[in-house]
């Protein structure tokens, strides 16, 4: 890495942190935007469901399909919802869910914003007399908080049906047996670290789709630069914060 | 060069000494003008030449690095975030690029400024209020459509309808007329004498389009090299021997 490109990075990331800090000062003041806010939610979870509900449902069976032969050899085929539903609530879920997130809602705000800032929107709306980073920034980053957890654990409920689903492929299980051994199986030491990664993941993906958007330069060009780095920059960030949650719940036992 | 005002009330917009630069390049060194009450006052200068970077500092778009920008005798940048939006209620800004917001209709992007100042809650009297502001633009057919959905110039006049629906005292035009055809470029003209003589509106205009600066303009300042180089109207530049003069009027 040479060192303009190292400058560049470091100059990068120090932007952000900028900026996050602003989103903290100016978060929690008001004039609170609430309709924008609802607006946004509503954008980002009617956008998102479809895509994050079918992917679920494929999750729960393809997990469940490429267990079922291992655990069978093991004799060990009567522990496959309780393996399947541990591993899709704990990782799998909210990892693929906040991926397929960051893609829709990061490049979303990203290329929403970009475009805003490259037309001259954001100086608009400055103009009349509204803050547009409490406006478009902090009601985006506060949507995608709140709705990616919903989704998340959307996803998990319908990733477990098709785990259902999949079970029931080779023999037969009632669904009543179904919860029964996904509910004994699943503690709240499962649940809870993965519920708090997904408000990490909703910050994330929200701050760095209005980050990227609201530093656009050179047109049209930028946009399109600036929903793909959101894309890039939130999936890594996303895998990061996976990585210290993974720690964390480590250290404090949890996991 | 310089031409007396023919203007005896004390100036509504006093900038001195302003001075702006990005990076290494120095855009603005050393501006000075005056904007009186009911005066159209067009800002001349080639491209590049830091015409939209004075508006943007007169709005608090941007933050000069030194001079005095007066608004009604506010000084600009030391005004609070709240004191400046109350200044920006009478200021009005027209964009180069129109600056509509294309995820709202035509309705919602004039209706936005009004619901940010808390101006006439009930729904009836925004809706009159859109309609007129429309009507003077003559594009109350479009209330309902996307920005998408209207032409370049529709878009402009759509641009200067929301300007005026806050019934601005002055007006920052920048570059209106710029990508219009010489016709449409002409009504913009046009529109924007009529709006000066009805509501006897003070405008800066930002322009090197001559068409509309001989309609629009009672007096001229040329902004070459980062200070304001020639002042006068336009029948007094146009006769300017000077050559950087001379070869915008040629």
């Amino acid at each position: 890495m040479n060192s303009s490109v190292l400058d560049d990075f470091l100059s990068e990331i120090g932007e952000l942190y900028r900026f996050m800090l602003r989103f903290f000062r100016e978060g929690f003041k008001p004039r609170y935007e609430f309709a924008e806010f609802f607006r946004q939610c509503f954008n980002i979870g009617n956008k998102t469901l479809p895509l994050v509900a079918i992917t679920g449902l494929i999750m729960g069976l393809v997990i469940t399909i490429q267990s079922q032969p291992s655990l069978q050899a093991f004799g060990a085929e009567s522990w496959l919802p309780s393996v399947v539903a541990v591993s899709l609530v704990r990782e799998i879920v909210p990892v693929i869910t906040a991926l397929i997130c960051a893609g829709k809602i990061g490049s979303s705000i990203g290329a929403e914003l970009g475009s805003m800032k490259v037309t001259e929107q954001i100086d608009a709306m400055e103009v009349s007399g509204t803050n547009p980073f409490k406006y478009l920034v902090v009601t985006r980053v506060f949507a995608a908080i709140l709705m990616i957890p919903l989704l998340i654990v959307l996803s998990d409920t319908i990733a477990l049906y098709g785990a259902f689903l999949g079970v029931n492929m080779k023999q037969v299980v009632s669904f009543h047996l179904f919860s029964n051994q996904v509910f004994e199986s699943l503690s709240f030491g499962d649940v809870l670290p993965s519920i708090i990664k997904a408000f990490f993941f909703g910050f994330a993906i929200g701050i760095i789709g209005c980050f990227k958007g609201f530093s656009t330069t050179n047109g049209t060009q930028g946009v399109g630069r600036a929903a793909n780095s959101s894309v890039v920059t939130s999936i890594f960030v996303v895998f990061i914060i996976d990585l210290m949650a993974a720690q964390i719940a480590d250290i404090l036992s949890i996991l | 060069m310089t031409s007396k005002s023919q203007f005896k009330d004390p100036p509504v917009i006093q900038i001195k000494g302003l001075k702006k630069s990005f990076g290494g390049s120095h855009v603005l060194r050393n501006f000075d003008l005056e904007l009186h009450q009911g005066e159209n006052l067009v800002v001349l200068g080639k491209s590049g030449s830091g015409k939209s970077v004075l508006i943007k500092c007169l709005i608090g778009l941007l933050t000069p690095d030194a001079g005095s920008i007066k608004v009604y005798g506010d000084e600009v940048p030391e005004l609070s975030h709240d004191a400046l939006d109350k200044l920006r209620v009478k200021v009005g800004f027209l964009f180069q690029s129109n600056a509509l917001y294309d995820s709202m209709t035509v309705r919602e992007n004039l209706e936005f400024p009004l619901r940010r100042h808390w101006i006439k809650t009930t729904k009836e009297s925004v809706n009159e209020l859109v309609r007129h502001a429309l009507s003077n633009v003559g594009l109350v057919d479009t209330i309902d459509k996307m920005p998408a959905e209207l032409s370049g110039g529709m878009r402009k006049r759509i641009a200067l309808a929301r300007t005026l629906i806050l019934k601005p005292n002055i007006i920052l035009y920048d570059e209106p007329t710029t990508g219009l055809d010489p016709i449409t470029s002409r009504e913009i003209s046009n529109l924007m004498l009529e709006i000066q003589q009805k509501y006897n509106t003070s405008s800066i205009i930002i322009s090197h389009d001559m068409s509309c600066v001989k309609i629009t303009s009672n007096r001229i300042v040329m902004l070459i090299d980062g200070v304001c180089y020639a002042t006068g109207t336009y029948a007094e530049l146009s006769q300017s021997t000077d050559i950087k003069v001379k070869q915008f009027f040629d």
